[in-house]
């Protein structure tokens, strides 16, 4: 095995067993979107969302990447901690690929945001969704995706910053205005036109438009050419910026 | 040939309230196997040059080689060689001692058997094989610094780093760590290059002493010989001496007699 892809199994396991031994960071992460879907979700069931799948099959997308915006946007208050403990500097003057100790990190949390997802796709068909297994599968792999990116950017910050103090806010300034213009909640298509414009500039925007063409079974839309585009963009320039600051970081 | 050597070596930061020269230019050699004493006041540069030489940082300035390698091109032919002891350590408490040392071997590219038969021996040699099923956090202050060593001793490196490696440790656990570090040097031919603010154990424990202020090397030499030149004597403390040469305390006394 290539001294890179040990390094990345290394610190991958190395979290992972982190993230096994605390129930509470298992399962938490789906207590939002959980609540959404319980409390939320029946509203929309008789309402004209002006798509073609029903309720379920335009609010669970929305949740999925919710799930992944407000989890992954929180992963770095770890890396703080460790910073504070000196971890992230000891591993740094090992031989260990910074790429590695980036990409550990952040593959750990798309394995747990997927985990989650499963439990809330489980949860939604049995309120009532239903949508083709391929479907569901490229939702995955859009909460796998958005994770990578906004895990790789939000360890960057936190390793800017010098207090979750500062961090807690800040992510949540940007999560927040996030998740409401990307239209997660419900499709910007019944957006005026000028929040419809400006939800343009939101790259989550494309993701959840995509997953919902996946959850009514069209593949082969523009906008899931647009969704995979995007997010694989984001992912890339993500853990690029990401592991610049691991290589630099914490001076 | 000298197995560190630093020529001119510079770090400034930017700051919102302009530049900050933090190593304004440190040139020192350290010999294969020496003990050295890395002094300063608080500010001085003392941790700052110490991140430059463990990589941690890009010196903006000089050139230096660490194990004969160079800093600036060879960063990776330096982090195989050396091994760095943080002041805060770098262990996550959560985890058992094991896991930590077997991770950190892995980190420095030793196969898991290799990693796991390391840890044994380490352990054995550190007094940490009864801990080793621990958490980190659950260690004492003396068994924690233990475990920070043997972590940074994990690769066999030529060259060992400790920023204050007894700061924070009752008197008996220091007298260990004092008998680990020579024992590094006299078993296995160690380089050990440490900062300290506490002189008895600078006095007591480096073959010779670099003193930094501000930025820069204001003295260097065996502690008895810096007692003599600053101190006025060998039998000076090197508290006397230390504070002469950095100018922080009251100017060396005045070895003439005193006319009546």
């Amino acid at each position: 095995m290539s001294p890179f892809l040990s390094d990345t199994a290394l610190i991958f396991g190395r979290y992972a067993r982190q993230t096994l031994r605390s129930r509470f960071q298992i399962f938490f992460g789906t207590l939002m979107p959980l609540l959404h879907l319980l409390f939320f979700g029946p509203l929309l069931t008789d309402m004209p969302l002006s798509s073609q799948g029903d309720s379920w099959q335009v609010l669970v997308p929305g949740l999925l990447l919710q799930l992944g915006l407000f989890g992954a946007s929180f992963a770095g208050f770890a890396v703080i901690i460790e910073k504070n403990h000196g971890v992230v500097e000891r591993m740094r003057v090992t031989p260990v690929s910074r790429l590695a100790l980036l990409l550990g990190r952040v593959l750990r949390d798309a394995a747990l945001f997927v985990f989650q997802a499963v439990l809330l796709v489980l949860a939604a068909l049995v309120m009532g969704l239903r949508a083709p297994l391929g479907g569901v599968l490229i939702g995955f792999a859009f909460v796998a995706l958005l994770s990578v990116s906004l895990a790789s950017l939000s360890y960057a910050l936190a390793l800017k910053v010098r207090t979750p103090q500062e961090f807690g806010p800040a992510i949540n300034a940007l999560a927040m205005p996030s998740m409401l213009l990307s239209g997660l909640m419900l499709p910007m298509t019944l957006a005026p036109g000028w929040l419809d414009v400006l939800s343009h500039l939101m790259p989550f925007r494309y993701q959840v438009d995509a997953v919902r063409d996946a959850y009514t079974g069209e593949y082969a839309t523009t906008t899931m050419l647009h969704g995979v585009l995007v997010a694989v963009g984001l992912a890339a320039l993500s853990v690029t910026v990401g592991t610049g600051v691991f290589r630099r970081a914490g001076a | 040939m000298a197995i560190i050597s630093t020529a001119g070596l510079a770090r400034t930061f930017q700051t919102n309230s302009g530049p900050v020269e933090a190593v304004r230019g440190v040139d020192l050699t350290v010999q294969p196997g020496e003990i050295l004493g890395f002094l300063g006041p608080n500010g001085a540069g003392k941790t700052t040059t110490l991140r430059m030489l463990t990589t941690l940082l890009p010196p903006t300035g000089g050139a230096a080689t660490v194990a004969g390698c160079d800093l600036v091109r060879d960063p990776a032919g330096v982090r195989c060689r050396a091994g760095y002891v943080a002041q805060s350590g770098g262990i996550d408490p959560t985890v058992s001692v094991r896991e930590e040392l077997v991770t950190q071997g892995r980190l420095y590219r030793l196969t898991k058997a290799e990693a796991a038969a390391r840890t044994e021996e380490l352990a054995k040699d550190l007094d940490l094989t009864d801990l080793l099923d621990r958490k980190a956090g659950a260690l004492s202050g003396g068994q924690r610094r233990r475990l920070d060593i043997a972590m940074g001793l994990m690769h066999r490196p030529e060259v060992l780093f400790l920023d204050e490696p007894t700061t924070g440790l009752d008197p008996g656990s220091r007298a260990d760590l004092w008998d680990l570090v020579r024992r590094l040097r006299d078993e296995h031919g160690t380089t050990v290059f440490l900062t300290t603010h506490y002189l008895d154990e600078a006095d007591e424990l480096s073959d010779r002493l670099v003193i930094v202020d501000k930025g820069v090397v204001v003295a260097e030499g065996t502690p008895a010989a810096l007692k003599e030149r600053y101190a006025g004597s060998a039998d000076a403390t090197l508290q006397d001496a230390f504070l002469a040469i950095t100018g922080r305390g009251p100017a060396p006394v005045d070895t003439t007699p005193v006319a009546v």
